[in-house]
């Protein structure tokens, strides 16, 4: 069934963002800290034990994971229509000097730091 | 005119889908158009940040109008409304993006992309991505700096309160309440971590050639030079969806690192340098 797809995927949240709250917690901070990494993490941990046992999901269930995904690019999109553009372009000069630096400068350095990446 | 706007509000999120498949349609045919097919989900995203522009305009007009008391969410924020004072009624006829593209749905679809992920990836990349990270944090908070004292603030604090809106609009406002600086500088804070959002999900698939965003370890980069969660989402789905789990994965860390390191260490280290 479709559903158990979403509900493999929504374990993992619950289980990674409560992780991630309590990590921030014991940080002192009043929030989650990579809880939606943890969420992935125990996400791909699932796929590593069926591909070590050999064992596959039903297509149904591997379904309802793939429509989520699929639904990635239309949350984004439904994401950016929430974007307080308004704010973000009436605010002055500091905001969008600083704010679209902050994305070109860092992001020229990706060439350099992706050599420490190991092959 | 009532009837549909009532029956808008009611179904909202069935709404949305419409609302969403109009323009992403919209955006996959201007790329066409242009000669760029690959680029669709990127103008889609360019044309959503549009309709949010236009969404705070009306949403700014009827807070004008007394209809409206807060608005920060793009065209969610908007309403149909008829009567006045204590008759008045409203209807949030696009009250459903606000659920498909809030933070449940976000996370939910983002995890789901980890789906196909080889973790030989994440290995291979994970000092890469840490670095990334915590270069993010600095260049963000100095570039705030940088700029807000160009423009004449002084304040250690204030400029620290800047330099963390432009790490991302969660961390401004925490560092700026740990200094008790006064709200318009938080509002420029959060103002700046917009820009960067918004300005990453447009320059991402512009540059994206030029600076080898192309492969996981790339885009476990971006996601940590980034930061934000939605300018992380948004500007890797421009780039290539196949990328986003990636730098989700990495940009995860950087708001918690950046409200624990900001307020702290690096306004600590700003107060030495500036005296």
């Amino acid at each position: 069934m479709g559903i158990y797809g979403l509900g493999i995927i929504g374990a993992c949240m619950f289980a990674g963002c409560y992780l991630g709250n309590l990590l921030g917690a014991a940080l002192g901070l009043n929030s989650d800290v990579g809880g939606v990494g943890f969420a992935m993490v125990f996400f791909i941990l699932i796929q590593v034990y069926l591909a070590k046992t050999g064992k596959k999901l039903n297509p149904k269930t591997e379904g309802g994971i793939e429509f989520v995904s699929a639904l990635y690019i239309p949350v984004v999109v439904a994401m950016s229509m929430n974007q307080d553009v308004y704010s973000a372009v009436a605010s002055g000069l500091v905001p969008i000097i600083s704010g679209i630096l902050a994305v070109i400068i860092p992001l020229l350095t990706i060439p350099l730091i992706s050599k420490l990446a190991k092959d | 005119m009532t009837i549909f706007a009532k029956m808008a509000a009611g179904y909202g999120l069935v709404g949305s889908f419409i609302i969403v498949a109009v323009t992403t349609f919209l955006g996959y045919k201007l790329a066409e158009l242009i000669g760029q097919k690959r680029m669709g989900s990127a103008f889609a995203i360019l044309l959503a940040l549009v309709v949010a522009y236009i969404g705070g305009v009306i949403a700014h007009k009827q807070i004008d109008a007394g209809v409206l008391t807060t608005a920060s969410k793009g065209i969610t924020d908007v309403v149909y409304w008829i009567g006045s004072g204590d008759s008045l009624k409203k209807y949030a006829i696009f009250g459903g993006v606000g659920i498909l593209g809030g933070g449940m749905m976000r996370d939910f679809a983002i995890i789901s992309t980890a789906w196909g992920v080889d973790p030989k990836n994440l290995v291979k990349a994970g000092l890469a991505g840490i670095v990334a990270l915590l270069l993010g944090l600095i260049l963000s908070f100095v570039i705030g700096v940088v700029v807000g004292r160009l423009f004449g603030y002084t304040d250690v604090s204030e400029l620290a309160t800047i330099g963390a809106g432009v790490q991302t609009f969660v961390v401004g406002p925490v560092t700026g309440a740990a200094f008790g600086v006064k709200s318009e500088v938080v509002a420029l804070s959060i103002a700046a971590g917009a820009v960067k959002s918004i300005a990453a999900m447009i320059i991402a698939p512009l540059i994206a050639k030029k600076i080898k965003l192309d492969n996981p370890t790339g885009a476990m980069i971006f996601g940590g030079l980034i930061g934000s969660t939605s300018g992380t989402a948004g500007g890797l789905a421009a780039v290539d969806a196949k990328l986003v789990p990636y730098g989700a994965m990495v940009a995860t860390f950087y708001t918690g690192l950046g409200c624990l390191l900001t307020p702290t260490i690096f306004t600590a280290v700003l107060r030495m340098i500036m005296g």
